[in-house]
């Protein structure tokens, strides 16, 4: 089921320059804003715990290639590159971050509950597992309306979630009923501290899936075309109604696990460096001007842009207002009472 | 005698007490060489190893189910979940076995587990980092449940949940962790389960609080000072079992209660404790029973301006015990 590195090579120069394009910007913009969010965060303005994800940028940006807004994905406590890969606005993601009445949440959810059904995110999901079958679910109503172009549904979930029952409980019964499903395991060698060595019984998670009768493929997610190919695969499986992928993007996050967290305590820094010298952006950037895809200046221009968009998504944020009081009694109830709110 | 955190006042009875009773082990997700999320195992495997100080894959339904397993079988394991709003996926194991082997095995068996939980919020951990999760625990009959607000009592109690001989939920408020010093013996002294205190003595209103919030309360008590009224500060300790003899005396002697609590209203600590008052003190009581909580929405959110919204607060507290006195 595996397919090694060079297969894939071959085949990404076919990807049209319009999607060249959105793949290198939206790593880029994930980036940039995860480390403006950092800076934001340090300074006080950025509330409670993010969890940065730069160095994984390629895994979400590779598989969401593959997907419209009529698709689902369950996202996870380190959340904002599934965020921005399934096209979420960067002002209103910063603006969440930050507690403001503008964000995705108007404030109520933080970092780690950024969604938006209109761009088919489910959520961020501060609860290691818990997106898992809210994915799952999304994909068997994709099965039940039988639509001509079947959605599918991508759960994202790390490699610490592999170890959470609720996702074995998934994989059999989206096996069972051939749900539209891709499971998409960023592998990122840690839970915490936890090293995966450790806590996964296979250094081969992907080999998991076959006892659930799925197939499962191990990809670099270092490198974005590797895993744009091993998506197009599954979302094409998906769509044609054989059932559930499930994709082991082997990757590394740069950063402890959350922004105060010092990965030195628990992991190496040639480690460290081996993936940095990896990095999907750079690789990116040899791969395209070497192969003429695009040139330096393309690249360039592309990185001012983005410059500009988390400049102002930032301003924005920090100019907005904080919720009104009254936010806090909202939605808690479709249609909601004092009664149901336990006032007299 | 030291003066100790919350947080240090745990890890050194559980050092303690796994010096004295090898049957005494550790597990849960990062407690070993990452001496647990917010450092409360810090240091134990180096003195105790790694067959003592056990990290577990990320799993807490297995976390409890083992732990129980080993109680069963003749051990004293403590388990740490790392907030307390990921113990769901394990409340059929707490809930639905670890309460029930007593009772249903005659009396043959015994689960002594310690399950330590770092619950509750003001700490921006918005919808889950914050929780308050002690109903579930304090409604379930074979279940002890604990949470201690100083350093003084998280010790004592610790030490004799360890040693108690049936399952016990123990709740740590996580932001009193670093913020609350306090003075901590070093001898092996316990406290036992089930008792309140009364950590201020007053005449003229009782609060009855638990966990973070008695430390507002405390704060409110000093302020009253100022308006005339003498409150007295009534600390649970112990939801379950709840110490209703004490909450009965301080309010026939007061003939005011009000409850404070930082989880939302209905079928609440608070529910109870009201219930215990209305049926045991009615002829003393000289105003209604009142409760401050914060309204009934999932706790809680994320931005700063509504979280503050959402907890009780020193001047909330003022305003309702002023209110309760009509000064
Ligand atoms: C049910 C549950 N248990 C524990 C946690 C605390 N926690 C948050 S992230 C995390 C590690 C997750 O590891 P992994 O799934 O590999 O994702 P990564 O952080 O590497 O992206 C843990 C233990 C949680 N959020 N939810
Ligand atoms: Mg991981």
């Amino acid at each position: 089921m595996k397919k090694n590195k060079s297969e894939n090579e071959k085949k990404s120069v076919s990807i049209s320059p319009k999607k060249l394009r959105w793949l290198y910007s939206s790593m880029y913009r994930i980036r940039r804003f995860e480390e403006t969010m950092l800076e934001q965060t340090f300074k006080g303005n950025a509330m409670g715990v993010t969890h940065p994800s730069d160095g994984q940028e390629a895994g979400p940006v590779g598989i969401c290639a593959h997907l419209t807004d009529k698709d689902w994905i369950g996202s996870t406590h380190r959340g904002h590159g599934h965020c921005i890969a399934k096209g979420l606005e960067t002002n209103r993601m910063m603006a969440e971050i930050m507690g403001r009445s503008t964000g995705q949440c108007h404030g109520k959810g933080g970092s780690m509950h950024i969604a938006d059904f209109s761009k088919g995110m489910l959520g961020a999901n501060a609860i290691v597992g818990a997106s898992i079958p809210l994915a799952v679910g999304a994909a068997l109503t994709s099965k039940y309306k039988n639509n001509e172009k079947k959605s599918v549904a991508v759960a994202f979930f790390g490699d610490g979630a592999t170890s959470q029952g609720v996702l074995h409980e998934s994989m059999n019964l989206s096996s069972i009923w051939k749900l539209p499903v891709i499971f998409a395991c960023e592998n990122n060698g840690y839970a915490e501290a936890t090293p995966s060595w450790y806590a996964v019984s296979t250094d081969d998670i992907a080999s998991r899936a076959e006892g659930y009768g799925i197939p499962g493929l191990q990809v670099d997610g270092m490198d974005v075309f590797s895993v744009y190919d091993a998506a197009e695969q599954a979302v094409k499986r998906a769509r044609s109604g054989e059932g559930p992928t499930f994709l082991e993007i082997k990757t590394y996050r740069y950063h402890g696990h959350f922004h105060a967290d010092d990965p030195k305590k628990y992991r190496k820094q040639e480690e460290e460096d081996y993936f940095k010298s990896k990095d999907c952006l750079i690789s990116f950037e040899e791969r395209v001007t070497e192969s003429g895809l695009m040139t330096s200046e393309d690249l360039n221009e592309i990185r001012n842009e983005i410059e500009e968009e988390i400049k102002k998504a930032t301003d924005f944020a920090l100019t907005s207002p904080m919720p009104d009081h009254d936010e806090l009694y909202k939605d808690v109830y479709v249609e909601y009472s004092n009664s149901l709110l336990g006032l007299r | 005698m030291s003066v100790i955190s919350v947080i240090e006042a745990v890890r050194k009875t559980i050092f303690m007490e796994m010096k004295r009773d090898k049957k005494i082990f550790i597990l849960g997700e990062d407690v070993a060489s990452r001496g647990g999320v917010f450092l409360a195992t810090d240091g134990l495997l180096e003195e105790f190893g790694d067959q003592r100080v056990i990290d577990t894959p990320l799993a807490e339904s297995s976390i409890c189910g083992v732990a129980i397993g080993a109680a069963v079988n003749g051990m004293r394991p403590i388990a740490e979940i790392q907030f307390a709003d990921f113990v769901w996926p394990a409340i059929n194991q707490i809930v639905g076995e670890a309460s029930k082997i007593r009772y249903g095995t005659f009396g043959k068996k015994k689960c002594p587990i310690t399950i330590r939980i770092p619950y509750g919020g003001g700490v921006r951990g918005g919808l889950y980092h914050s929780q308050s999760i002690e109903v579930l625990f304090a409604h379930t009959p074979g279940l002890k449940v604990i949470a201690p607000a100083t350093p003084y009592d998280a010790a004592g109690l610790l030490r004799s949940s360890i040693r108690n001989d049936d399952p016990v939920v123990f709740l740590e408020h996580k932001k009193t962790y670093r913020l609350v010093k306090g003075e901590v013996p070093d001898n092996d002294y316990s406290i036992p389960l089930g008792k309140a205190e009364v950590k201020k003595v007053g005449n003229d209103i009782t609060v009855i609080t638990y966990g973070l919030m008695l430390h507002y309360v405390l704060q409110a008590a000093e302020e009253c000072k100022h308006f005339g009224i003498n409150v007295e500060v009534l600390d649970l300790r112990c939801l379950r079992p709840i110490d209703s003899e004490t909450i009965v005396q301080s309010v026939n002697k007061t003939g005011r209660a009000l409850i404070v609590q930082e989880d939302t209203r209905a079928i609440s600590v608070s529910s109870e404790v009201a219930a215990i008052i209305a049926e045991d003190c009615f002829f003393d009581l000289d105003a209604p029973i009142k409760r401050l909580t914060p309204i009934e929405i999932p706790p809680m959110p994320f931005s700063p301006i509504q979280e503050a919204e959402y907890m009780p607060s020193k001047i909330k507290i003022v305003k309702s015990i002023r209110e309760l006195l009509e000064i």
